[in-house]
């Protein structure tokens, strides 16, 4: 008899145990989050993750009744990777949202997986400005190429700078930056001499930079992804470029705040255009840099770890403001109405998100390398506000 | 234009001292060792480490580097490698493979992805200029720095390759092994020997290139290839062949990207492809080679 009220009690409980994963399914909410953690774009994927669990550490991780469950896997920043791990995501741990994406051919891999499921997709970091026309479902919290490209070439006729050599990544953002920033450049009265392209993989500057010497502009306009931005930095100065009168004019990724204090002083005075710097003069960017770096030993907050933790703002803001029954968790649909035409004020100043193209609108500063309490920083000097992306066709 | 043939020549003797170890073991060992890359990348690394932690000066950490990466490759050697000399290539490959994926890994893991600098000492980091306009030769001091210690290593390597009795063994060892064995030469040592120091040159290359190449975890991967045409087309049967093919490896590379940059780093490939097509054993070989 005990036996039986043993295996009695024992059914019951393990019927209850079944039961209560099948109602924390209900409750959780999941976001895939995918980052190139290794590789050369790895420290995009740690400053985004970093930025992105500091956003939950700071705001909870429930939303609405929802917990929110993270669930971050790395690409490796090759594309057939990201899609079949985005695959695997909506498929078997059947995700809320995708957000990350690091390189603009992972973005534009996952898109139809996006559309087909009718998830949300957030970009933290991709910034070609086709990528939002790739899926009607993509979100981006980055930022565009062409919106910080045509900055300097306004900013550039206007500081005697006429002939420019551009020297930019072989890839989407790169060929849009170069694009926008000559088209900018030529309306303005300026010229662009030369346009070199150098090749993603095994990136060697040094004859591309001779190149530039050779062709004696009076700036060098320069985009190559985060982490490549030492290498061209090294070679400019190594071959005496500033000596010979030739400015370096860049797109923020070359003056990346992950990478700049590293660059040693002959980086100083380089003028950049970028949406976000570490040393921007604002309360909230302020309390963003100080809690990143607590969080994460020191580390300098970059212009990914912003766009990670804004896009976890709009997933967060979209989940509680979204139109559902009852307690159910909202869908893709309802999510993403919810994620357009959010207004906020971020660590980089204030963004937009645009219900039209879900593409990010935001200030664009220009800066110059500058020391700062014995560290460098891209010091702001001037801002364009409200810059929409010029480069999307529809 | 001097100043291009002067980059391409610094590149090429970079080149050439992280091949020379991989050329030597595939014509001595007969063992496609694909990891060689990894030494390099070891070497590079301990440079950055000693540094960065240590503080230790450039100049110093070259030797160290040098030494720490010829530790790690008679230890592998003599461990790791040694079982699989005779067995199909293939599995050798499969086997180097496995081992370039496990170092570009722990690496990665230690000590993060990104991309390591070295801060070079102020006496190597200036440009010299001589001659102006359309000949004028820059020389970065760095380059210049290059291009002495690898011709100096070079003079070593060809004086202890002719010259020395253990320069007079490892031939012999390459010629014939079971010979060799036979007439007494203890042929274990001489891979063991020629292992470490061929590694010890690739950590010593990985150290220098560390500025000019870039140091990241996936530098074995990214550079195999380079080092691999080398060897393909200088032969493994002396060392004067991949240090020719280097250097012109290096010059074609530079040259090509700075005149035609769309075509970039495909003029190296199509150059390979041209000379296999031609001499398919590779540019110097010397005819009483035999495999053992």
């Amino acid at each position: 008899m005990k036996r039986r009220q043993f295996t009695a009690a024992a059914l019951a409980a393990t019927t209850f145990a079944a039961a209560l994963p099948a109602l924390a399914q209900d409750n959780t909410f999941k976001i895939g989050l995918i980052l190139p953690m290794t590789g050369q774009q790895a420290s995009t994927g740690r400053q985004i993750e970093a930025a992105a669990r500091l956003y939950m550490a700071q705001n909870g991780d429930t939303v609405a009744g929802k917990k929110i469950q993270l669930i971050v896997k790395d690409d490796t920043s090759l594309p057939d990777t990201t899609r079949r791990l985005a695959q695997e995501l909506v498929v078997n741990d059947k995700v809320n949202v995708l957000a990350g994406f690091g390189i603009t051919p992972s973005a534009l891999a996952t898109a139809p997986i996006a559309t087909q499921s009718k998830t949300p997709l957030v970009v933290m970091a991709a910034a070609t400005s086709s990528i939002t026309e790739a899926s009607p479902y993509i979100v981006r919290t980055s930022f565009t190429l062409p919106q910080v490209s045509v900055a300097l070439a306004d900013w550039a006729p206007k500081n005697g700078i006429k002939k420019v050599v551009t020297l930019v990544s072989d890839y989407g953002p790169g060929i849009d930056a170069e694009k926008f920033f000559k088209e900018r450049l030529t309306f303005n009265g300026g010229q662009v001499t030369e346009a070199l392209r150098v090749p993603m993989r095994n990136p060697d500057f040094a004859p591309f930079l001779q190149k530039v010497r050779d062709l004696k502009p009076d700036a060098m306009f320069v985009f190559v992804p985060s982490g490549a931005g030492a290498a061209v930095m090294k070679q400019f100065l190594e071959r005496g470029m500033d000596k010979a009168g030739i400015k370096m004019i860049a797109t923020g990724d070359v003056t990346d705040d992950d990478q700049l204090n590293d660059m040693g002083d002959g980086a100083l005075g380089v003028v950049s255009s970028h949406h976000y710097s570490a040393a921007h003069p604002s309360a909230t960017n302020k309390k963003f840099v100080e809690a990143f770096g607590k969080a994460n030993k020191g580390l300098r907050p970059n212009f990914m770890a912003v766009g990670g933790y804004d896009g976890m703002r709009v997933i967060y803001e979209a989940l509680r403001t979204a139109k559902t029954t009852g307690k159910a968790t909202p869908t893709g649909d309802a999510l993403l109405a919810a994620m357009k035409g959010q207004i906020f004020e971020s660590p980089r100043g204030p963004i937009f998100i645009d219900a039209q193209t879900r593409d990010v609108v935001q200030n664009v500063y220009l800066r110059k390398v500058e020391k700062k309490d014995g560290q460098l920083y891209n010091i702001e000097f001037d801002v364009i506000k409200d810059v929409k992306d010029p480069g999307k066709t529809r | 234009m001097l100043t291009i043939l002067f980059d391409g020549v610094a590149y090429g003797m970079l080149l050439f001292i992280l091949a020379v170890g991989l050329a030597v073991t595939m014509g001595l060992m007969n063992f496609i060792n694909l990891a060689h890359g990894a030494f390099a990348m070891a070497g590079g690394y301990i440079t950055v480490l000693l540094m960065q932690r240590l503080g230790v000066p450039f100049l110093v950490c070259l030797p160290l580097a040098f030494l720490g990466a010829a530790l790690m490759g008679a230890l592998l050697e003599r461990t790791l490698y040694r079982p699989m000399y005779n067995k199909p290539h293939l599995d050798q490959v499969l086997f180097s493979i496995g081992l370039v994926f496990m170092a570009v890994a722990s690496v990665d893991y230690f000590l993060g992805s990104s991309q390591q600098n070295i801060h070079l000492p102020v006496w190597l980091k200036g440009r010299t200029e001589i001659g102006s306009d359309a000949f004028m030769l820059g020389m970065g001091h760095y380059r210049l720095f290059i291009i002495a210690v690898c011709a100096a290593l070079t003079v070593a390597l060809q004086y202890v390759l002719t010259k020395t009795r253990f320069g007079s063994r490892l031939r012999a060892s390459v010629d014939d092994q079971r010979v060799a064995a036979g007439l007494g030469i203890n042929v274990n040592l001489v891979f063991l020997s020629t292992f470490a120091v061929g590694s010890g040159l690739a950590g010593l290359g990985g150290a220098l290139g560390a500025e000019v190449l870039g140091l990241d975890p996936t530098f074995p991967l990214k550079f195999m290839v380079y080092f691999l045409i080398v060897v393909a087309v200088g032969g493994t049967s002396s060392i004067t062949g991949p240090l020719l093919a280097a250097l012109l490896l290096g010059i074609a590379d530079v040259a090509g990207k700075y005149y035609i940059p769309k075509l970039g780093a495909f003029i190296v490939y199509s150059l390979m492809i041209a000379i296999l097509i031609w001499r398919p054993q590779g540019l110097f070989v010397r005819k009483a080679a035999k495999s053992s």
